[in-house]
């Protein structure tokens, strides 16, 4: 026993011997992208899929050569679902690793948590995943959307097709849901939207039982008016939410949801057929009928060796970043994170539903809006398409406080929160709640 | 607007309908406009379609609402029958041979609506009485004032008794909105859904009170007597929303009141044995699925043992390889076991993936049913019953067997039960196994109810130990009636206070009832207390 033992630790001294100045030779000829996605703890759910994604998409640009001669090399780090692990990681790795570019963080108190620490070590983020907005950084580069490329465009097609009059806004009790709700609030309001026709509720996460509210979701929709429900409701309360609507019988037909955090992935934990017709807003869909969505969900099912993998919005935001960052990197002919990022601004990639995105002066990209209704397979079918682009907008035109800004990266202004108004720098934008 | 679409097409039909009875050729223009493919023909089409007296109208607009509606490359509409075969729209005549990539109609809510309202009003004299009640439910929604003659017919033939009230119910909601109905018609209606009294009988009352004086004061009247009846139900709805409440968190904590409760061991990979139910259950699930998909109403019922089974297994192997060698030390027994609940969570994340599990819900679980004007979901009622099911079982396990006897003499006197030839490491393995396998049950039901997903267990360990402290440890009618004691109360505080400030003010009260009862509401007495 001790004999195999010896034997062990040999091998792998000798191993580690052989393996070290090559580590070291070969970090010359690579370029290090990092991914920081929890792989463990609550997040892991949604986030084990974006790594997996970037993984696939490094393997084939190095299949295609790499970028400006070197290799690509995907540094994994888990950070766990722990808020300050991950700003603990992120400076690690910038310091220790030396990492070109950063693709990571779902959760917005985790992009919170690290925008300092990128900011301070001069790193590039980019962030796959809608948010709240009413932030701009010059080293996050958001590829999700912004309010106004998700929840407004979702709240006008209730408006328009299904004449929705009352409205319940139903999230869970933490940044992103406070602020979208604070801006539809306002943007309802500017409508022409009553108090009274207003409910906005907050849950805990992972609530779980939700009979009292639906009960009431359901009361609150029978009051003569069209009313639907707009969602803000993180991943693993969904899945009992909509068991307990179908449960008490509540259909699209009736009263339609519209969720701005639920995909392709968070359906497949769910039995659809009861709520064929519920909607949801993104900017990607993977029944999207476009050449480079079939191409790329075909790519991903074989990289994953597995037929039932679904495809979704964040996962689209990581195609468009990464492709951003590699035309971005050969059109400065380095990977300096300065020149990169004044690079960045204004390269223009497809997307996968037949456009192109690019990259605007305040770190948003353009994006179409696509409205979808659940399909009884898990997948949506799109019911409304924006004609053209939404270009992100950072900082809110409905909220007091954020409307007068805008951010601006571009020389000579550099600045991500510029007040219109007084013609100064570092405005401050409403303190989320 | 609506309403002069309405007449529009009223006249449109009028036209059409009176020569064409029988022909397929007045199906044409509703046809081309469903073949459009654009979101608001398609619904005008299924209007006219619905009146157009077309014999097919009705095997349309049921194609066009389950997906086998489609368009092939000659702009004709077809129909996808059973078996793949297909048939031409406009004149029912089955196809020689498949078309070539035939486009499906896609529809949305509105189409969904309109399709709903059309096949109401055509299947109001289905000879099938389901039928007839769905149709009857679909005209009351859609309060379509051309069904009118329809359902009157309707109401003369229908013999059932509770679809010709039904019939009449959608009958008053029409009358009630129409400008044309007289003022004794909705008086008439007033009182037919006055009695009805449900929300959606309240909302249609609320929106006459703007009618003639005499109507709107009895609209008035009829509120207030609906409102009141519905604040009643709303009272006995909380109460069965809390017994349901409180039945989960009496399975989630019934077994933590065995390991915890009965044995003293602090437990926090319990949460972990639930999630093991669970995926117990995904599993088994899956393999019905791909081997014999008929029985898959029968998964549940196989899945409760089993996942008792492999609970207990996973928990006997805890207890024999960790905790044993930490009894007396409950710091480390806390931190083992909750490093075990961590390497539990990321091994069911490696083998079955991070994202959440379908487990399905058997056709006896899904959906609801009325009582008296409450609505009870057949999964809750279930949920309910097994949990006092398992409480019960429970209870005589520990009353009236001899297993039961042993771990009740370890439990108060250890050393004494030693001496008298029990062998105590084989009780408190075999209890743990217990309440770990108990445990498991819970996580069949939870699958039920919430995400499979790796973290299931975590949101239901802290509420596990509140009901066990609460209830008072060691005492397992506490765990009862302490679980349902919170649940009941969440339940009530919940519309008042917000389900987040619920919560707390309920953390609140818990502490400030531990400050005055240490013990919790059953406290143990005698010697068992000293040990």
């Amino acid at each position: 026993m001790r004999n195999r033992f010896q034997k062990i630790l040999a091998t792998l001294a000798t191993t580690a011997a052989i393996a070290l100045p090559a580590v070291s030779a070969s970090a010359q000829d690579v370029i290090k992208v990092r991914i920081l996605h929890s792989l463990s703890g609550t997040m892991a759910i949604s986030e084990t899929t974006l790594k997996d994604v970037m993984l696939m998409l490094i393997e084939e640009q190095n299949k295609k050569g790499g970028l400006l001669g070197k290799k690509l090399e995907a540094v994994v780090v888990d950070p766990a679902s722990n808020w300050p692990l991950f700003a603990e990681k992120a400076r690690e790795l910038l310091t220790k690793d030396k990492v070109a570019a950063t693709f990571g963080c779902w959760t917005s108190v985790s992009r919170k948590s690290v925008l300092p620490v990128f900011e301070e070590l001069n790193g590039i983020l980019f962030y796959p995943v809608q948010y709240e907005g009413e932030e701009s950084s010059r080293n996050i580069f958001y590829t999700g959307a912004a309010p106004n490329q998700q929840a407004i465009p979702a709240v006008d097609y209730l408006m328009e097709n299904e004449g929705v009059e009352r409205w319940v806004l139903e999230g869970t009790d933490y940044v992103y849901p406070r602020t979208t709700n604070k801006i539809l609030e306002a943007y309802l309001k500017s409508k022409g939207v009553k108090d009274e026709d207003i409910s906005i509720n907050y849950t805990p996460f992972g609530h779980s039982d939700w009979q009292t509210r639906v009960a009431e979701i359901k009361k609150f929709g029978s009051a003569g008016k069209k009313t639907a429900v707009v969602s803000t409701i993180n991943g693993d309360a969904n899945v009992p939410f909509y068991k307990e609507l179908a449960n008490q019988g509540i259909k699209a037909t009736d009263i339609p949801v519209i969720a701005f955090s639920v995909g392709e992935e968070e359906l497949a934990g769910i039995d659809t057929k009861p709520l064929v017709g519920h909607l949801a807003a993104w900017n990607y869909f993977q029944s999207v009928d476009t050449p480079e969505n079939k191409d790329f969900i075909a790519k991903w099912k074989a990289f994953t060796k597995n037929d039932k993998r679904v495809t979704n919005d964040p996962m689209e935001a990581h195609v468009i970043g990464f492709n951003m960052w590699v035309k971005a990197v050969e059109k400065a002919g380095t990977t300096d994170p300065d020149k990169v990022i004044d690079a960045l601004i204004g390269v223009s990639v497809p997307n996968l539903s037949g456009g192109y995105s690019t990259m605007m002066p305040n770190h948003h990209i353009t994006k179409p809006v696509l409205i979808g209704e659940i399909q009884e397979d898990g997948q949506f079918s799109i019911v409304s398409q924006t004609p053209g682009l939404v270009v992100g907008d950072e900082w809110s035109d409905y909220l007091e406080g954020s409307k007068d800004l805008i951010a601006d990266w571009r020389a000579p202004l550099s600045c991500g929160n510029f007040n219109v108004k007084t013609g100064k720098c570092g405005g401050q934008g409403p303190v989320a709640q | 607007m609506p309403r002069l679409l309405c007449v529009i097409l009223a006249l449109v039909c009028g036209l059409l309908a009176a020569p064409a009875r029988s022909a397929p050729a007045d199906a044409g223009e509703a046809l081309a406009l469903i073949a459009s493919g654009r979101f608001p023909d398609i619904e005008k089409g299924v209007d006219l379609l619905a009146r157009s007296g077309n014999t097919h109208a009705q095997a349309i607009i049921e194609a066009l609402r389950d997906g086998r509606l489609a368009v092939a490359a000659d702009r004709r509409v077809l129909i996808q029958q059973d078996g793949g075969r297909w048939s031409d729209a406009a004149t029912g005549d089955a196809l020689a041979e498949a078309p070539a990539a035939p486009k499906t109609v896609r529809i949305n809510n509105r189409i969904r609506r309109a399709v709903e309202a059309a096949l109401g009003a055509l299947t109001l004299m289905a000879p099938d009485a389901e039928a007839r009640r769905q149709a009857a439910e679909a005209v009351f929604r859609s309060r379509d004032a051309a069904a009118l003659s329809a359902l009157d017919e309707a109401i003369a033939r229908e013999e059932v008794p509770y679809i010709k009230r039904l019939m009449g119910e959608a009958r008053a909601a029409i009358l009630l909105g129409d400008a044309g109905a007289s003022d004794l018609q909705k008086l008439e209606a007033i009182d037919i859904l006055a009695a009805r009294a449900d929300q959606d009988a309240l909302a249609l009352l609320r929106a006459a009170t703007q009618g003639s004086p005499v109507v709107s004061a009895a609209a008035e009247a009829a509120v207030a007597s609906v409102e009141q009846r519905l604040a009643l139900l709303s009272m006995l709805q909380n109460v069965w929303y809390g017994l349901s409440l409180g039945s989960v968190l009496l399975l989630a904590a019934i077994g933590l009141a065995i390991t915890f409760g009965v044995m003293g061991i602090i437990n926090m990979a319990h949460g972990e044995m639930v999630m093991i139910g669970a995926y117990t259950t995904f599993v088994i699930q899956e393999f019905v699925r791909s081997h014999a998909p008929g029985l898959f109403d029968w998964t549940l019922p196989v899945a409760i043992p089993m996942a008792f089974l492999v609970a207990a297994l996973v928990g006997a192997a805890n207890e024999r390889g960790i905790i044993r060698h930490l009894y007396g030390r409950p710091l480390e027994t806390l931190l083992a076991t909750w490093g075990v609940s961590l390497i539990l969570q990321q091994a069911v994340r490696s083998i079955f993936g991070p994202t959440n599990r379908e487990v399905g819900a058997p056709s006896y679980m899904a959906g609801s049913f009325d009582l008296g004007g409450l609505a009870i979901t057949y999964g809750r009622l279930w949920i309910v019953l097994f949990s006092l099911a398992v409480f019960a079982a429970l209870m005589v396990a520990l009353k009236a067997t001899s297993f039961g006897l042993r771990i009740r003499a370890v439990t108060q006197n250890r050393r004494m039960a030693a001496s008298m030839g029990i062998r105590t490491p084989w009780v408190d393995t075999m209890a743990f196994a217990l309440g770990s396998g108990i445990a498991g049950m819970a996580g069949v039901a939870l699958s039920q109810i919430d995400n499979v997903s790796p973290n299931l267990g975590q949101s239901y360990i802290v509420d596990s130990f509140m009901v066990v402290v609460f209830g008072g440890v060691g005492n397992l009618w506490g765990t009862l009636v302490s679980a349902l004691t919170l649940g009941i109360a969440n339940k009530f505080l919940e519309p008042f206070a917000g389900a987040v400030l619920g919560k707390i003010l309920l953390l609140v009260f818990l502490i400030l009832f531990i400050q005055k009862r240490p013990r919790g509401l059953f406290a143990l007495k005698g010697r068992a207390v000293e040990a």
